[in-house]
């Protein structure tokens, strides 16, 4: 059972509130960008290129321009006239808006259809008439990286090689002397395949320019509203749109998960197209445009090796990747972490050697790099360790649950400085792994193993310990094009004492509007009930960074606990002038100050906040309000210790999960129903690239499951039903000490469901196998050893 | 080129000159101005613009809107008054079934129909039964407890607990 300070009925944290909400969803009554719908709107459909790499000779739109009711069709010539055609991406690379002369991946933008209807747009774009003349493209990243691959980024001058970037980390020469001495090295080459998020919402927006106020409205599904304002403004400003007449709004949002995290073109080219035609413009993609064309996750080609002894100590860890971009680099990442947060891939263990490196290539497939539920990386990183910890284990015969027991790093050793620099927190690693232990009975399950396998019956258990980052970030190292990655709140207490709090975050169903309203309840003691949460229109809110990478509750909802506190304080002042007592005399309880010793002499806070505005202390500044921009002094480290239970059929290769526990740490919770649903969530799109999930290319480019159809997304027939628990170690450096959980599961879940396979396999000599694991993948593996 | 029909919504009759090849989806969206049916994909594969068509949960995407004459529609803006929740949407509600909300009315249209056919559903049924009806964001764990509490109020028995089961 969770601890609760205040009552139900102000339900601050640890209450499982029901969600604020949920009300207007489940009436239909929710506000998604293509529920929007303005005066004189018109519409937007994209011309979207058939081929991987192609000159393009001529783009003839007269019979699209004879269809009634399209009004034109925009191409990069067109843009380039405002120099409006290229763009930046938030790594600082460059990006076409639209092209003026070449195509650098299948499903690109090659020009706009605005029509009067979303039909006439359509009916326009099939008669967009496009002549190409097609080029060989680079589609398997290693190719890309030898001398003799054409240099596909010709725009850059003096570019000679698809190479992007080299990053590196760690103790180099130590980790080649560990290895080079170690009893014990073990080595697997993994790739984590590019995904796509498929939030169920497609991006899409209403760009609303009105000329005869030069102001631009923008309705659009982002996850980051005030970043992008920003953007915009450094895109456009050029031709007059200066930040102050830029108003985005991000409506409710039909899930994000990072891929409502960049710009895309559509955006920008729908800007355009209302500037032009000073007329509101909608852009909806449709899901085969989302699949095709938006930002990816994923694609690191990962070698994993660890040294160690013979029995069981983890020395040292080596990772060497090769980076897929597609054709810019358009990850999300902070500026100074072109990796992200890989390098918290030495995991949860106490081991002081480590060296990674990572190596950026361009092909020609879409852009990208964003996360997919997670925070910047760690979903690779995490899988790299605990594939290869267990590899380890299998190597020196001893029981993965023992290795790791043996190398986590204790409890009482934290704040512990990783090889890579990281602080870590707070976290208890063994409570963990015993509490999900004890709940499958690990022993018992070991026991029943070796009998099945003498019935020749494949089972398998996996394990997955990690280690999360998460609330980017401290403002000395952490930014985004320049911005710091701090985060906002502002607290409004209106005379009746009920309160608006606005968030530079924006939930994309996270239940914001729920647990930021306990967070201040928990501090002002007015029920969350009375507190209204607004996010999404920089015009009312405070700048942010916004919602991704599980940072909203490290940084916004420290900025709801710090910016209460303000308030509490001036509620102590007024209090003690009310009560005619010093502020020392007073006591605090959920909801009152009263003075010590006499309970009757009290004021709760609606009658304080009553008196802020009509009988304040002379000189006091009037009302009950208050802003805090949140700097965090450092991340925290959420965990989670995960056992997922496989049977495999040999003769099918049917992978069966029977059980998955997951056990999560993350620190204080403020909604427990909330955080329970997140790691639910989580773990279903944990499973989905362990499983199902993989976007794949030919060699020609073409994307080969490019729909719904054939992009496996699970249902609630493959989606297990996850069991679960948590541990509580709060972070010590965040005011209520809570960590963010969201992207745990999604991190933590693919390595437990590998390693269980891996695990049902083993007796055969399989010792390693490449997500998503598919029934045709472990009956291949298995005919090659000859099992069927 | 337009069709007349005439369709009944949520109990309101509608008569409208349609193009053939305008979709139900569309013109339960746009023509009727009804917004709680969402779009998800172009496949047919997502079921976020689910309704009932003759009480039959159908994928109104894959309709043409003049399919529908004649017939009578339920969306999510028909299922309750806007004050009121029903065993379904209070299920969602109650067992935190929903997080972004935007398969949320496809997925209660569907177990509306399920419910219909099935009144106490296993757990695996109901499973099996939305298997139609993509979720990103919930897990599906908490949409078969909610739909487990509908059919638990719509037979008059005391629904499970609703607080969160920790192991
Ligand atoms: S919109 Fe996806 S099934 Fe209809
Ligand atoms: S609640 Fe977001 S898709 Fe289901």
């Amino acid at each position: 059972m969770i601890e609760c300070k205040t009552s139900k009925a102000i339900s601050g944290m640890g209450h499982s509130m029901k969600r604020k909400e949920d009300g207007r969803f489940l009436h239909g009554q929710g506000n998604y960008v293509d529920d929007i719908k303005l005066p004189d709107m018109l519409y937007m459909d994209i011309v979207r290129s058939p081929y991987a790499y192609a000159k393009i000779k001529n783009i003839d739109s007269t019979a699209a321009l004879a269809i009634p009711g399209v009004l034109a069709v925009i191409t990069g010539k067109d843009l380039e006239q405002y120099n409006l055609h290229w763009m930046p991406t938030l790594m600082s690379d460059t990006q076409m808006v639209l092209p003026t002369d070449t195509v650098m991946y299948q499903a690109q933008e090659v020009c706009a259809v605005i029509a009067t209807s979303r039909y006439a747009a359509r009916d326009g774009r099939e008669a967009v008439k496009v002549s190409y003349e097609v080029m060989k493209p680079v589609i398997d990243p290693y190719k890309a990286m030898d001398a003799s691959a054409p240099v596909l980024r010709t725009d850059k001058e003096g570019k000679k090689d698809n190479h992007i970037w080299h990053w590196e980390a760690g103790q180099k020469e130590r980790t080649e002397k560990i290895f080079a001495e170690a009893e014990v090295v073990v080595k697997e080459q993994m790739h984590i395949p590019r995904i796509h998020v498929s939030s169920i919402e497609t991006c899409g927006c209403v760009a609303d320019y009105h000329k005869v106020n030069n102001q631009l409205n923008m309705y659009m599904t982002t996850q980051a509203p005030h970043a992008i304002r920003t953007v915009i403004a450094l895109v456009a400003g050029h031709v007059g749109l200066t930040e102050e007449k830029i108003r985005v709004i991000s409506p409710d949002i039909g899930g994000g998960f990072g891929g409502k995290v960049p710009v895309y073109p559509g955006y920008v080219i729908a800007i355009a197209a209302s500037f032009l035609i000073g007329q509101p413009v909608k852009w909806i993609e449709d899901r085969s445009e989302n699949l095709q064309a938006d930002s990816f996750a994923r694609d690191y080609h990962i070698t994993a090796e660890m040294a160690g002894t013979k029995d069981g100590k983890i020395l040292a860890t080596r990772f060497k990747i090769l980076a897929d971009h597609g054709y810019t680099d358009a990850s999300a990442n902070p500026s100074k972490f072109p990796t992200g947060m890989f390098s918290i891939g030495t995991g949860s263990y106490d081991y002081d050697t480590s060296f990674m490196e990572c190596d950026a290539v361009y092909t020609n497939k879409p852009p990208g790099g964003v996360a997919y539920r997670c925070s910047f990386r760690v979903t690779e990183a995490v899988h790299a360790i605990e594939r290869i910890t267990d590899r380890f284990s299998l190597e020196i015969g001893k029981d993965p649950a023992d290795v790791r027991m043996q190398n986590f790093i204790k409890k009482e050793d934290f704040p512990w400085k990783s090889p890579m620099g990281w602080e870590y927190d707070s976290g208890d690693y063994h409570a963990g792994l015993k509490l999900a232990m004890d709940t499958v009975d690990y022993w018992g399950l070991r026991k029943k193993q070796a009998e099945m396998r003498k019935e020749g019956k494949l089972m398998g258990i996996g394990i997955s310990t990690f280690t999360e980052i998460v609330g980017a970030g401290p403002s000395k190292d952490f930014d985004i094009l320049g911005i710091k990655m701090f985060d906002s709140a502002e607290i409004r207490v209106h005379p009746t004492g009920k309160a608006i709090a606005r968030f530079g975050t924006k939930s994309q169903g996270q239940g914001h509007e729920t647990t930021y309203a306990q967070i201040i309840a928990e501090v002002l003691g007015i029920p969350a009930e009375n507190i209204q949460v607004e996010e999404g229109d920089t015009d009312t809110a405070p700048y942010g960074l916004g919602t991704y990478a599980s940072r909203s509750t490290p940084t916004a909802g420290a900025a709801a606990a710090v910016a209460a506190r303000k308030l509490k304080d001036k509620a102590r002042k007024i209090a003690a002038y009310l009560l005619e007592v010093s502020e020392e005399d007073l006591e605090w309880e959920p909801g009152k100050f009263f003075v010590k010793g006499a309970p009757e002499k009290v004021k709760t806070i609606q009658e304080i906040v009553f008196a802020s505005y009509t009988n304040f202390p002379q000189g006091m500044e009037a009302g009950f309000e208050a802003t805090h921009y949140y700097d965090p002094p450092n991340l925290t480290f959420p965990s989670g210790a995960y056992i997922c239970v496989v049977e495999v059929d040999k003769e099918t290769g049917a992978i069966d999960v029977k059980r998955f526990v997951a056990i999560d740490d993350c620190g204080n919770i403020i909604n427990p129903m909330i955080v329970q649903g997140q790691v639910h969530g989580g773990l279903t799109q944990g499973i989905a690239p362990a499983m199902y999930e993989e976007l794949i290319y030919d060699e020609d480019g073409n994307i080969l499951n490019g729909t719904l159809m054939d992009y496996l997304v699970p249902t609630a027939v493959e989606s297990p039903s996850w069991e679960t628990g948590h541990t509580v170690t709060p972070s010590p450096h965040h005011p209520i000490g809570a960590k963010g959980v969201g992207e745990s599961p999604t991190v933590g879940a693919p390595p437990a469901i590998a390693n269980a396979i891996v695990d049902a396999l083993s007796p055969y000599g399989i010792t390693h196998m490449e997500i998503p694991i598919t029934p045709f993948k472990v009956w291949k593996a298995l005919k090659e050893k000859g099992v069927v | 080129m337009t069709k007349h029909i005439k369709i009944t919504v949520n109990g309101t009759e509608h008569e409208l000159d349609v193009e053939p090849r305008l979709l139900l989806v569309h013109l339960i969206r746009e023509n009727l101005a009804m917004t709680g049916t969402h779009i998800g994909c172009d496949t047919t594969s997502c079921g976020a613009c689910t309704i009932l068509m003759d009480g039959k949960s159908v994928k109104s995407c894959t309709i043409l809107a003049v399919q529908a004459n004649g017939k009578n529609l339920t969306t999510i803006e028909g299922v309750s008054a806007e004050n009121e929740y029903n065993h379904l949407q209070e299920g969602f509600k109650e067992n935190h079934g929903l997080h972004c909300g935007f398969c949320t009315p496809g997925m209660i249209l569907r177990a509306t129909e399920l419910l219909e056919n099935n009144p106490d559903p296993t757990e695996e049924e109901i499973r099996w039964g939305i298997s139609g009806n993509l979720c990103r964001c919930t897990g599906y764990n908490n949409i078969v407890k909610a739909i487990k509490y509908a059919s638990a109020k719509n037979r008059g028995i005391e629904p499970a607990s609703t607080e969160p089961e920790f192991v």
